[in-house]
């Protein structure tokens, strides 16, 4: 009988932490996969920073970092210069990368750092207990903004997609969802090439990749889903950015 | 023998090459020194200044607090410094920059128009070590051949064009305290 | 006239950047800031020499951060600041020192608190000896004095780092980064640099993923770690404690003092043994671990001590730490980018061992 699913060989064959529901597990395997389709496990190099996905170590067999919150783009420019050939990527959360984080990765991004960044968007601080995110939409109720979010007091979402493609450094940009199976095949391809771009030195690469978080936002997975849909994508527009005249 | 060197100046007249020329100098007699300049916002334009302690023992704080000999090219170097030299110390002064006179009567102070000198030699950027020769002479703190030897380390190889008009200007200085001490015996 | 050719005179700054590139490092990370700033002038060229990445950084965080995935990828990597940077660094030092990577910081001090100012300064002490950033560790932090001992030391620290697996300080004040002496080189000799088969850097074969981390989310596991850590550190405290003594052998009065304020306090010593009065000094070299071995090597001629540091006083909690309340240690010290003055100390000293003290 001809096998037609398997787990990629580069992702551990052990439990995961996440909530039910959680699309963390989703972007993961599309990264093994990844790193299993282009033959580099032995090069690849992962920096996974604080948030839901620092376990991130755990699961994908490669050399892996754990880095304090928002330096991952720092961390993965260190270990790049010193391992050129390695395939660095960092996998970054919302608050971590558009938040704390925002000074190394739009420097990384300036500096053309040979890096994949994920971006994991799920417009919400998920561990540390479901607070207002830097890409928490307008009126979105979070637990410190239990109104919702308003302009006045808490300003507007950042798209670090659209922010990142302006740079001269940047070479792949793009920015994908998990919410249904048609996008999940759209968001390997993107992976996919981000590494490929990586891999031929052009520059740094960025897939920003929009999740579902039904523990802090309150909703069934199924629901979760469908409040993605209708209110992520049209704030934040899904499609390629930026991409390298060769590719 | 010890010597805390005090060379003070706007920046731009190449104070600190003249102090670390002197510590080449020292270093190349096997003996103690240490350069060391002020830093930080006034190195752009405004005031520099650099310390040079050359010794027999080992120099403990690098830092001249209280000059034995005080180079002044200009007129705040001196009215900054001038109470600063101890008894029985140096000052030697620009006087082609500075129009006042040393008030103490407790140090030597010798006053050389060096921009004027230094011209009529023929280069205008000489004129700190035409100072820096009657230093030497004065002190006898380095020989004068090494400080000629340090300007063959000290200057890149594409200026060593400038080391005799140098020498000319450090035998000037000298012969200048040797007048000077010759006036002072009389 | 003796002439040795191997000796050029050299900024300390400029001499911190060429004893890293002898001792091997090949990758630098910083944030320009005064006085340190010759060292990355002079690394910007020197490194890319010898094929070594020099890489200016968007801030002191992004710089230990790079730090930390250079360490972690088993090279020999370097960063510098002052004061300001220092602290901006401390996140991450406290993740290198958790992660057990090896790395050479140096902290060429100012005054402070705050902006403070960019005159030399010894205000930083007690951050780098007791650890510095968040969590149960310690940073070894060694003590130059002159601009030799910083071309000497730069291969010990490089050393040290990756014996132990632990971040190492080279602390030192303004001025020892802007002054020039003269130095003299050793020999350049190939290096046979350690090992590293933990380093992160792609499997490449191996069997098992390399994972640096200093996550250890099970409270039991954490337990074991910090035991870990302390365990090591006791070892460092055994064997690394490294000092100076300058006539202490008989000395009733012994001065404790590093860096530029121990080379003020030299003169003091000589000036007092002049005068028949037995002064001595005590100059740790390695400031963590505290060269205790030196205070109970003369207490038994030492009345008092007098602690002499270039703030308002931290190194001394460590000498009244050491003396153990054996003997009174007394301080005295200029802070703000202020020197000691070698007389002012001697007056100290003569109206302290003529009973003069409060």
């Amino acid at each position: 009988m001809k096998k037609v699913f398997t787990r990629p060989e580069s992702f551990n064959d052990i439990p995961m932490h996440y909530c039910p529901g959680c699309t963390h597990g989703i972007i993961h395997r599309l990264v093994a996969e990844t790193i299993d389709e282009l033959n580099m496990v032995d090069r690849a190099i992962g920096v996974a920073p604080v948030g839901c996905s620092v376990f991130i170590y755990n699961y994908i067999d490669c050399d892996m970092y754990q880095a304090s919150h928002g330096r991952a783009p720092a961390v993965a420019t260190g270990v790049k210069r010193v391992v050129p050939d390695g395939v660095v990527f960092t996998y970054q959360g919302d608050g971590d990368m558009a938040a704390i984080g925002t000074a190394e990765i739009v420097h990384a991004a300036a500096r053309g750092e040979n890096i994949t960044v994920i971006f994991v968007n799920n417009a919400v601080y998920a561990m540390t207990g479901g607070q207002m995110a830097p890409t928490t939409l307008m009126g979105q109720k979070t637990t410190t903004t239990p109104h919702g979010r308003e302009s006045d007091a808490n300003g507007y979402p950042v798209k670090m997609a659209e922010m990142l493609s302006t740079l001269d450094g940047s070479s792949y940009i793009s920015r994908v969802s998990v919410h249904d199976p048609k996008n999940i095949n759209k968001a390997k391809k993107s992976i996919k090439k981000a590494f490929e771009v990586q891999m031929e030195n052009k520059g740094f690469t960025m897939v920003e990749v929009l999740s579902i978080c039904p523990t802090n936002w309150g909703l069934s997975p199924k629901e979760s889903v469908k409040w993605l849909d209708e209110n992520m994508i049209p704030y934040y527009p899904l499609g390629e950015y930026k991409v390298p005249a060769e590719v | 023998m010890f010597q805390g060197i005090l060379i003070a100046g706007f920046g731009g007249q190449g104070v600190l090459s003249t102090g670390q020329l002197l510590a080449y100098a020292g270093m190349l007699e096997d003996k103690h020194v240490a350069w060391i300049p002020s830093y930080g916002p006034e190195m752009r334009g405004g005031t520099a200044n650099c310390g040079v302690t050359i010794s027999d023992i080992p120099i403990s704080s690098p830092v001249v607090t209280e000059p034995t000999v005080l180079i002044a090219m200009n007129r705040p170097s001196l009215e900054k410094f001038e109470p600063k030299i101890v008894q029985d110390g140096i000052a030697l002064i620009n006087s082609s920059l500075v129009d006042t006179e040393v008030q103490r009567d407790d140090i030597k102070s010798v006053y050389i128009n060096a921009n004027e000198l230094a011209e009529e030699i023929g280069n205008s950027k000489i004129a700190n070590n035409i100072i820096l020769g009657a230093l030497v002479e004065m002190t006898g703190v380095v020989s004068g051949e090494s400080v000629v030897e340090s300007l063959k380390k000290v200057l890149p190889p594409k200026r060593h064009n400038l080391i005799d008009i140098n020498r000319e200007a450090l035998e000037k200085g000298k012969k200048l305290a040797e007048e000077a001490r010759v006036k002072t015996a009389m | 006239m003796r002439k040795k050719l191997s000796k050029v005179l050299m900024k300390g700054n400029e001499a911190i950047g060429e004893g890293a590139v002898r001792a091997g490092c090949r990758y630098f990370f910083g944030y320009p800031i005064t006085p340190q700033s010759e060292l990355p002038h002079y690394l910007a060229k020197r490194l890319p020499e010898e094929n070594g990445v020099y890489l200016q950084s968007e801030s002191e965080t992004s710089a230990i951060n790079m730090v930390y995935g250079a360490a972690g990828a088993g090279s020999r990597v370097m960063t510098s600041s002052s004061g300001p940077g220092i602290s901006l660094m401390q996140e991450g030092i406290s993740y290198i020192a958790g992660a057990e990577l090896p790395c050479v910081i140096v902290n060429m001090m100012r005054g402070g608190p705050g902006l403070g100012n960019i005159a030399p300064a010894q205000s930083d002490y007690l951050q780098a000896v007791k650890g510095g950033g968040h969590g149960d560790y310690f940073v070894v932090c060694i003590a130059p004095a002159s601009v030799q001992e910083i071309i000497d030391f730069m291969y010990d620290a490089f050393d040290i780092a990756d014996k132990y697996f632990t971040p190492v300080m080279v602390l030192a004040d303004g001025i020892l980064g802007q002054m020039m002496e003269p130095v003299e080189f050793k020999e350049n000799q190939e290096m046979e640099l350690p090992e590293k088969p933990w380093a992160a850097n792609g499997k490449r074969g191996r069997e098992s993923k390399n994972i640096i981390n200093s996550l250890y989310i099970v409270p039991e596991d954490l337990e074991e770690h910090n035991f870990k850590l302390k365990d090591k550190y006791s070892i460092i405290e055994e064997k690394e404690q490294r000092w100076e003594e300058y006539y202490t052998e008989d000395a009733e009065l012994v001065l404790t003092a590093f860096g530029t304020s121990a080379r003020v306090c030299k003169a003091v010593v000589d000036k007092a043994r002049q005068e028949g009065l037995a002064v001595g000094l005590i100059r740790p070299i390695m400031v963590w671990p505290f060269p205790q071995k030196a205070f109970d090597k003369v207490i038994h001629s030492a009345k008092q001590f007098l602690t002499v540091e270039m703030n308002t006083g931290q190194m001394v909690e460590d000498v009244k730490l050491a003396v153990a309340g054996r003997r009174p240690v007394y301080f005295t010290g200029r802070p703000g980018g202020m020197l000691p003055i070698a007389n002012d100390i001697f007056e100290e000293v003569k109206k302290l061992m003529s009973g003069g003290a409060e």
